[in-house]
């Protein structure tokens, strides 16, 4: 995997690098303004972030982890969801960009008063912000913003639909290990019904010619897992054999209310990824979660903190991921000012 | 007053004719129906070729909002949308704030109606005091104030033994019970049928069998008390053949369907755009096998009518997430286009079929006056113009509210003119042209 040149000390002015490595890219920027998902991504886009994904986590290796990429950009982080993680990721990626950077959580929002999510960010974007990360409960909140608001808008996760820069995460980190995407045995075990997570990995990992194995109890089976583009199994030893990786989705404990499993006892009696069940898959196999990850239910600690457990790796190249996403998508707006 | 009907095709199903007549139309009444009448002072509607002189239209599932809910609509706008729609008359969903439980709602509901001098508004009374599925309400008191039915609509007759009752109680009273049918269960907190559109977008499913699962109790408790069971809205093929059964047993069950329910499925979800609110009612617009079954069942005669389940809400209402955004469309507008193009044109109902499915079956159905266009009945007629081209446009709609997922279709068919009680209250500008 060549990694391409991006001058990234050049500040807002600079799009992706003309002078890259010796094959010119088939694209060198994302076709649509926003993230919002994979579904509205192709290969070669999905290549570029993570082309570009390896050049930003070069910058997180250094002393001083900081280029002016975005300086003088302004990023609003809206978090209508608690998390830790990816909120913190996004911050840590935009101020590595030396982008202004501002993060709203729920409990000290507007929507508390009542507010529409529409009012919300259009009075946000009244004090000019260039991007809005926003993560939200309900399917198709982001959409919701792209359509009726004027900024970029990145999806950091809305309901059960999407969660784009995880699956690019998970999809950079695989390519780390593997050195490619297409014809890897990917399964991926546990809540699928609820799981944006799975959504976009699918999504991704199909689109980049993978086999998608999707394992979970029939009662969290979404309809229409095959034509998603997953093969569907309810054996986690068939879900696991053979794999190149196994990725695990939590399972949560308000999931019996909803009479989808008894008990988390025997969601990991059935499905819960031991090392035993992981000795089925291939022997170089990376076994992947994105977080909080339930030990003991959906995952075996022996197998979370194995040698070959990614999970931490995960969250650092997040970081990098973030970046190359806020980074492709500001030079978009740029030209488009440019064109103005 | 004396107005005369010349040169139509009237298609009245009830007495059988078809063919170009007259309709003298005298003191709100018709007064005679035959060739070649001479105007006699009366004002004359020249009816152009290929017009269709229907009885006047009958939407038995609407939801007029008032009182309570007027920023959506009133009685007023709701009873304009109809007669712009070619509706005669609308029978109004009694979940109001407050719901209409009591017969003083009732006879406010009809007073806003008398004030308004549109179309005829006939209040359904709620089964249950509050819809709130645990008492019965005051059936015969809201009868004797105007209601024609009784349901709980937006909400399911709560309990078997209260659908039970309900039945025996409205079978003494000679109205239907109409139902809401969907197990709340089983619904959860859906919000798009469930299916792969439902999952690929993230959103929580209602099965069909949400639906079809309350309608085949419904039939069984219809057979048990030899009550009149109405299915309000049917959407699932499921739903179709526990009503077919129930039919061919001789179970007193009728249904409808909505218009969107036969032309549009779940994929309209994807868009563009994606998670459009003014795709999301309930119950859902359901996969393409479902759409079939409602076009089938409306061509083969199981479908007892059609109804739009007008739902008016306020575009603030809609403009939001879409789990978070009210179920509903209006419909009052956009049915006559949508019948016409999507059944008549397609060749899967004929004429005589539309007028039964509009006019003569809801009148049937809930024992309603109208339905036909006989000498000495009361002037409501709807002039239909099948080959009328419009475009559908939400922002000129006359209900109060623009929550169509229609706009922008160009439809074939429309209403030439709408008469009630032999005054022309509504002529289409599009069809009599802009001299009119």
């Amino acid at each position: 995997m060549t990694t391409r040149a991006i001058d990234l000390t050049a500040g807002p002015s600079s799009g992706p690098g003309p002078n890259g490595p010796a094959a010119e890219p088939p694209v060198s920027q994302l076709r649509s303004r926003h993230l919002l998902g994979i579904a509205g991504l192709d290969a070669h886009e999905i290549t570029l972030i993570l082309d570009t994904a390896e050049a930003m986590k070069e910058i997180g290796k250094r002393a001083i982890k900081k280029v002016p990429t975005l300086r003088g950009r302004t990023v609003v982080n809206l978090f209508f969801e608690p998390s830790t993680r990816t909120r913190t990721s996004f911050e840590i990626a935009e101020k590595r960009l030396s982008a202004d950077t501002l993060s709203i959580a729920t409990a000290t929002s507007s929507v508390t008063k009542g507010e529409t999510l529409i009012d919300t960010v259009r009075n946000l974007e009244a004090m000019s912000p260039d991007m809005i990360v926003m993560r939200h409960a309900s399917s198709g909140a982001a959409e919701l913003l792209a359509r009726m608001c004027q900024s970029t808008i990145i999806n950091a996760g809305d309901g059960m639909h999407e969660h784009p820069t995880q699956a690019l995460l998970d999809a950079f980190t695989i390519r780390e290990h593997k050195r490619r995407l297409a014809g890897l045995k990917v399964a991926i075990v546990g809540d699928l019904m609820h799981s944006r997570v799975l959504r976009s990995n699918v999504l991704l990992l199909k689109t980049m010619g993978a086999d998608v194995w999707a394992c979970g109890p029939s009662t969290l089976m979404p309809v229409g897992i095959e034509r998603l583009g997953a093969r569907a199994t309810i054996s986690g030893d068939e879900a696991v054999e053979g794999a190149d990786v196994v990725m695990l989705l939590r399972i949560q404990h308000e999931r019996m209310h909803g009479h989808f499993i008894p008990s988390v006892r025997e969601y990991f009696t059935l499905f819960g990824m031991t090392a035993e069940r992981v000795r089925r898959a291939r022997p170089d196999v990376i076994v992947m979660h994105p977080g909080p990850m339930n030990r003991g239910v959906e995952i075996d600690s022996e197998v979370a903190d194995a040698p070959y457990s990614v999970i931490l790796e995960q969250v650092s190249n997040g970081v990098a991921v973030r970046m190359a996403v806020l980074y492709l998508l500001s030079g978009r707006e740029r030209r488009e000012d440019e064109i103005d | 007053m004396k107005l005369l009907l010349k040169n139509g095709r009237v298609v009245d199903p009830a007495s059988g004719r078809d063919g170009a007549f007259d309709v003298l139309i005298e003191n709100g009444k018709v007064a005679r129906i035959e060739k070649n009448l001479p105007a006699n002072g009366a004002e004359v509607l020249e009816i152009a070729p290929g017009w269709i002189v229907a009885p006047g239209l009958i939407d038995v599932h609407v939801h007029l909002r008032e009182p309570g809910q007027e920023h959506k609509e009133t009685v007023a706008t709701g009873a304009a949308s109809a007669i712009a729609g070619g509706f005669t008359a609308v029978a109004c969903m009694p979940n109001t704030d407050p719901v209409n439980d009591h017969a003083g709602i009732t006879q406010f509901i009809l007073k806003k109606a008398a004030e308004a001098q549109l179309a005829r508004v006939y209040p359904i009374g709620a089964v249950s005091i509050g819809s709130k599925g645990e008492q019965l309400a005051e059936l015969g008191e809201q009868k004797a104030a105007g209601c024609i039915a009784f349901t709980d609509d937006g909400r399911p007759v709560a309990t078997a033994l209260l659908m039970r009752r309900a039945l025996e109680y409205a079978g003494m009273l000679r109205v239907p019970i109409i139902n809401h049918c969907e197990d709340p269960s089983l619904k959860g907190d859906g919000v798009a049928h469930e299916g792969y559109h439902a999952s690929a977008l993230g959103l929580r499913g209602i099965p069909g069998v949400a639906e079809s699962l309350m309608v085949e109790r419904d039939v069984s408790l219809a057979e048990l008390t030899n009550g009149h069971v109405h299915i309000a809205h049917m959407s699932a093929r499921q739903s179709l053949r526990a009503v077919r059964a129930g039919k061919s047993r001789g179970v007193r069950v009728t249904c409808e369907v909505a218009p969107h329910h036969f032309t549009l499925t779940d994929e309209s979800l994807e868009g563009p755009p994606k998670y459009d609110t003014n795709f999301k009612m309930n119950p859902p617009l359901r996969e393409a096998a479902d759409r079939d079954a409602m076009l089938e069942g409306i061509s083969d005669g199981s479908v007892d009518l059609i109804a739009t389940d007008h739902a008016p809400h306020h575009a603030d209402e809609k403009m939001l997430e879409f789990d978070r955004a009210p179920f509903g469309i209006v419909g009052l507008e956009t049915a006559v286009p949508i019948v016409c193009d999507r059944l008549l044109h397609a060749g899967r109902i004929t004429v005589a079929r539309l007028i039964e499915l509009l006019s003569v079956n809801p009148a049937r159905v809930f024992n309603l006056p109208g339905g036909s266009l006989a000498e000495g009945v009361a002037a409501d007629v709807t002039i239909i113009a099948p080959d009328l081209k419009s475009t559908v446009t939400a922002s000129t709609l006359r209900s109060k509210s623009k929550n169509t997922p229609f706009d922008g279709w160009e439809l074939r068919g429309g209403v030439a003119a709408t008469i009630v009680d032999g005054r022309p209250v509504y002529k289409n500008p599009s069809a009599f042209g802009s001299s009119r």
